[in-house]
């Protein structure tokens, strides 16, 4: 009797935490959903009243649609592709034995712990500035007309800045999975006759695919949120609006709520369908 | 062929000598045991012969050819590791056909020399598993069968059995004395355990520090041992060794003697002493028995239906063609 009267209050107890939790995450969405379906222009009438479904259909075959997937896509693969072949590669130069390893490995990280939008800031200053960047100085030392990094090559730009600021995350979580190898199983597939490149795919890469995983599934779901960074350097321009960026042009820009919030919805059903996606590919590594 | 010389090999990490020069001849289809204290330099002698370290001084010959500079893989040598070493994401099979699939041969050569070696080994029933379906057992003898695929000059073994349990160490021990019986391949392993040395090897290499205390047959050793370590060593339980007026009666810095040659009464003997703990193991009792040739207790084998309590009277009596003399350095003396 009194494990279940204790059931019973326990449940009460909890009641409040989880009304918290789940009105934090359903009033938004029912909100967005609720807009999605209005005509709502805050500075031009307000509220306009219903209209079905015109807002997902204006979203989807607005000229800006198909090119933000595209930008979105092209960031989170490239950011993906770069962190997780430089993340293998510095976590494997990390695991090395050397003179001042602590120091280094929070050297490593330190990019981490930058703002986002200061580090765009940084990037697009101090780096990719046309006319004092350092990349113009390093260019200018060879002769080279100095690349508008932000207009030329916007796009890989932007992936630059946010592998940059990943990179971290992916070496700290492939050291530690690196770390955790039996060394006696290299010196094996030594003894076996597995030259480097071997050990590399057939020890190495397998004992890492987990951990690889965990770091595409993590970094996606925060990728495909990326906006800080584009912000403070393109503005969207030049072929950087992605997703993110175009509901945001059309909630805060145009002052189209109504579209903004389908645009939301559209957003939530493409992440979920690469989180499913993913986890159809990669999820058969976490069981093993 | 697996003849393994080493000529004046010596190794250092850093400023610390861990194997003084040091030479030793393993003949083909020898089985050599290292054995000595954990500590002793006799894994890293190993892995010297492997080749996973590089030596700091010295040759290493395989068959005559030196190999001091030659790369693990081209040793002609294969490893069985403590922890077995098996890549965990692959089956049994493509475990024991990886040193071969690095080597480049053909789908159907690796077939069968893995279906051989699955057959010698009982694992032909778990060659789909994963290593970390198998029991310990079983592990190791995918390791062994990953070792005897590559047919190497000769197979060193890391303390291979330290992981198992007592009942499957001995099985695993007989099993491994067998496949050297039948492959006649040089096998150099490595133990802390003397019972494994003892049981298993041809030749035992007894090592202290890095240095050879003695090489020779477990009878040779057991007989003969040519310092106290070794005769403290060899043997299980431990020989006894008493300094001081006992050994002086015999010329010597100090006497050992085991606790197989030392008769027990409890009417008449050489020496008087008390019992202590009595270990009973059925076909043995060993009696601990403070007595006046020693200030510490000595060991005494005697048959299993022997009983004395606690505190009774003794009388031991050393069998002389048995005493061992050492010397102050702790050398044998004949």
């Amino acid at each position: 009797m009194a494990t279940q009267h204790s059931r019973s209050a326990a449940r009460v107890m909890m009641a409040p935490a989880v009304i918290l939790l789940l009105g934090w995450m359903l009033v938004p969405l029912v909100m967005t959903l609720y807009f999605s379906f209005k005509q709502y222009l805050p500075l031009r009438g307000g509220d306009l009243g219903w209209v079905g479904f015109d807002n997902y259909v204006r979203f989807v075959t607005s000229s800006a649609f198909w090119p933000s997937i595209q930008a979105t896509l092209a960031i989170v693969g490239g950011v993906l592709v770069i962190t997780v072949i430089l993340g293998t590669f510095l976590a494997m130069l990390l695991d090395q034995p050397m003179w001042g390893q602590g120091i280094v490995r929070i050297l490593v990280i330190a990019p981490f712990f930058v703002m986002p939008t200061v580090s765009a800031l940084v990037w697009k200053n101090l780096f990719m500035d046309p006319v004092n960047g350092l990349f113009a100085h390093l260019w200018k030392s060879v002769g080279a007309t100095p690349i508008e990094w932000l207009s030329q090559a916007s796009l890989p730009s932007i992936i630059l800045i946010v592998s940059w600021q990943w990179l971290p995350f992916a070496t700290l979580i492939l050291l530690t999975a690196i770390q955790s190898l039996d060394s006696e199983q290299l010196e094996a597939a030594e003894m076996d006759g597995a030259r480097w490149p071997s050990r590399f795919i057939y020890i190495i890469l397998p004992h890492l695919s987990r951990a690889i995983t965990v770091v595409i599934l993590i970094q996606t779901i925060f990728l495909l949120a990326v906006f800080a960074e584009i912000f403070v350097t393109t503005q969207g321009s030049f072929g950087t609006r992605t997703l993110t960026y175009l509901i945001f042009q059309r909630v805060l820009e145009s002052q189209n709520v109504g579209l903004g919030s389908a645009g939301g919805v559209y957003a939530i059903i493409l992440a979920n369908i690469i989180a499913l996606f993913l986890m159809r590919i990669v999820g058969k590594n976490l069981d093993a | 062929m697996g003849q393994i010389q080493l000529n004046q090999v010596s190794k250092s990490f850093g400023p610390v000598e861990v194997i003084p020069p040091l030479d030793l001849t393993i003949e083909d289809g020898e089985f050599v045991v290292f054995v000595g204290p954990s500590g002793c330099g006799k894994s890293t002698l190993l892995r010297l012969i492997a080749g996973l370290e590089d030596v700091s001084g010295g040759h290493v010959l395989i068959d005559g050819r030196d190999a001091t500079e030659i790369v693990p893989a081209k040793r002609g040598l294969a490893m069985v590791f403590q922890s077995y070493a098996l890549y965990p994401h692959m089956s049994v099979r493509k475990n024991i056909a990886f040193p071969l699939r690095m080597a480049g041969l053909d789908k159907a050569e690796q077939d069968k020399r893995v279906t051989q070696a699955a057959e010698v080994l009982n694992l032909t029933d778990y060659l789909e598993r994963r290593p970390g379906q198998l029991s310990g057992g079983q592990r190791q003898r995918v390791a062994i069968g990953r070792a005897i695929v590559r047919e190497p000059a000769a197979f060193l073994f890391d303390e291979p059995l330290s992981n198992l349990d007592a009942a499957l160490r001995v099985g695993m021990r007989l099993e491994i004395s067998e496949l050297h019986k039948r492959l006649k391949t040089t096998m150099i392993y490595v133990t802390h355990d003397q019972v494994e040395a003892m049981t298993m090897a041809d030749k035992i290499v007894v090592l202290q520090a890095g240095v050879i205390e003695q090489v020779g047959s477990p009878l040779e050793l057991y007989q003969r041992p040519r310092n106290t370590f070794v005769a403290g060593f060899i043997g299980s339980p431990k020989m006894n060794l008493i300094r001081g007026a006992e050994a002086a009666k015999h010329d010597a810095d100090t006497i050992g003697i085991r606790p197989e040659h030392i008769g027990i009464s409890s009417t008449e003997g050489t020496w008087k002493g008390t019992v202590g703990v009595s270990e009973h193991l059925g076909s043995d009792t060993f009696f601990h028995v403070q007595c006046n040739a020693s200030p510490e207790p000595l060991t005494v084998r005697a048959t299993g239906e022997m009983a004395l309590s606690y505190g009774s009277e003794v009388y031991l009596t050393p069998r002389q063609e048995h005493l061992h003399r050492f010397d102050a350095k702790g050398l044998r003396l004949e």
